[in-house]
């Protein structure tokens, strides 16, 4: 593992690019900074520019304007960019699978990295999640 | 010549610099974090930052202007210029020019400005409102930031070095321990928050409402550099305020532990104030701050 490597994992800045979800799931990311959690210890800190993003956590299931914006803000983040997919919506669509305001997955518009799924998911999953994500980077 | 280079890049000056100033984010982070009940990062942390961005790509905006990639390293560095200066001054107060107080002066309004012209070279609009809130808090703060020090000039007899100006508090004492030595410092504190970007001054680069502001498009390197600028500064202002303000005993560990206690004061100030608007700032600082360092200036003449 080099050096370029070794320090993504250690400070992994994240976007939080909401596509039309209801709000739990980014109430439950919000959790993950407080002091119960604290994502900070690894360096993980959110961002508010996609340009200083290293990764995008992407929450709710893309609409038809929403699905072109993902696509604007994973073009825009510098690479290497992961994309986490956090809750049932953004894993699978579930319920609106036949909605006719949705018209495809979050992963048919931009590569997923992990998958976190839940209605929505507790911190602890995502923290698991985030660890499943550095060793996949870390080519475990 | 060749003592001049090394001195600018490694001892008083580029690494040595740098490596105090990341370490004292590091502080500021842990103590931001324990105060508010949590962990907080690990001490290589904002080491780990800045490699992890040397090793991002660079995206450069397709309307950007060259002066978008040229304004973070200018900006890096017209701070270590002033690290090395400030640095020598203490080792060895003779060796400088007269004058070279002017030139820190100067140099330091480098960054403040770097910034204005990278994030109006971006043609992103949030960046734009950055760089006139940017533009609007120098002119706020260099008024009583200039007075403070005009205080340490006649309080010195005149003196426009920095080496004359830390021997005259050797042999007459720190001018701290007088009352306007204490306005100016005051005021001085104030401006040292702003030009550092720190809350309650962090209206440039406000996360919450303009999304990072001025640095809404720097991505890798460059953004690399201007993470370093704020650390350099995390370690050239506060020693700049107490080699004018506080030197009469500048031994290394007298040194770091009023080094200690200038940072503890910045991370308060920065932990128990909610961010400014603008226009709320400048009224701060063309009010009472520059009150309070004018009222030092003419306690100065008074001899007080």
């Amino acid at each position: 593992m080099d050096l370029k490597t070794k320090a993504l994992t250690k400070s992994l800045w994240v976007f939080h690019a909401a596509c039309s979800p209801c709000n739990n799931c980014d109430i439950e990311i919000c959790d993950l900074f407080t002091p119960r959690f604290d994502v900070e210890r690894f360096g993980i800190t959110l961002v508010g520019s996609v340009r200083h993003a290293d990764a995008l956590i992407v929450t709710g299931v893309p609409t038809y304007k929403t699905r072109e914006r993902l696509k604007m803000l994973y073009s825009q983040a510098p690479k290497p960019c992961l994309v986490v997919a956090i809750g049932g919506c953004a894993c699978g669509r579930i319920m609106f699978r036949d909605s006719y305001t949705s018209p495809c997955r979050v992963d048919e518009v931009i590569p997923v990295d992990v998958y976190i799924p839940g209605c929505p998911p507790k911190p602890e999953a995502m923290i698991a999640g985030i660890v499943k994500l550095i060793n996949k980077v870390k080519g475990k | 010549m060749l003592k001049l280079i090394l001195n600018y890049l490694i001892f008083p000056g580029f690494l040595f610099s740098a490596c105090i100033g990341l370490l004292a984010g590091w502080v500021d982070r842990k103590v931001t974090a324990r105060i508010q009940w949590r962990r907080g990062p690990p001490w290589h942390q904002n080491f780990t930052d800045i490699i992890k961005l040397l090793g991002k790509e660079t995206i450069v905006p397709q309307a950007a202007k060259m002066t978008f990639l040229l304004s973070p390293f200018l900006s890096v560095l017209a701070v270590v210029l002033v690290a090395t200066i400030l640095g020598k001054s203490i080792i060895s107060p003779w060796d400088w020019f007269i004058g070279d107080l002017i030139v820190v002066l100067y140099l330091l309004i480098v960054p403040a400005v770097a910034l204005i012209m990278g994030a109006s070279a971006s043609r992103n609009p949030f960046a734009s409102v950055g760089a006139s809130r940017e533009m609007k808090l120098v002119l706020a703060y260099e008024l009583p930031f200039i007075l403070s020090i005009v205080t340490v000039v006649i309080k010195s007899a005149g003196a426009i070095q920095i080496g004359s100006i830390l021997e005259y508090q050797m042999s007459f004492g720190s001018h701290l321990a007088s009352l306007s030595g204490i306005l100016a410092f005051i005021a001085a504190i104030f401006c040292m928050q702003a030009k550092l970007g720190f809350v309650p001054f962090d209206v440039a680069e406000a996360d919450q409402e303009i999304m990072a502001g001025v640095l809404i498009e720097y991505s890798g390197l460059p953004l690399a550099m201007f993470k370093l600028t704020k650390a350099l500064l995390l370690y050239t202002m506060p020693v700049l305020l107490i080699s004018l303000f506080w030197g009469r005993d500048l031994s290394p560990l007298a040194l770091i532990g009023k080094y200690i206690v200038l940072l503890v004061v910045i991370i308060l100030i920065k932990n128990t104030n909610p961010r400014l608007r603008i226009d709320q700032a400048l009224r701060f600082f063309w009010g009472p701050v520059t009150a309070i360092a004018a009222s030092a200036v003419i306690l100065a003449l008074f001899g007080r």
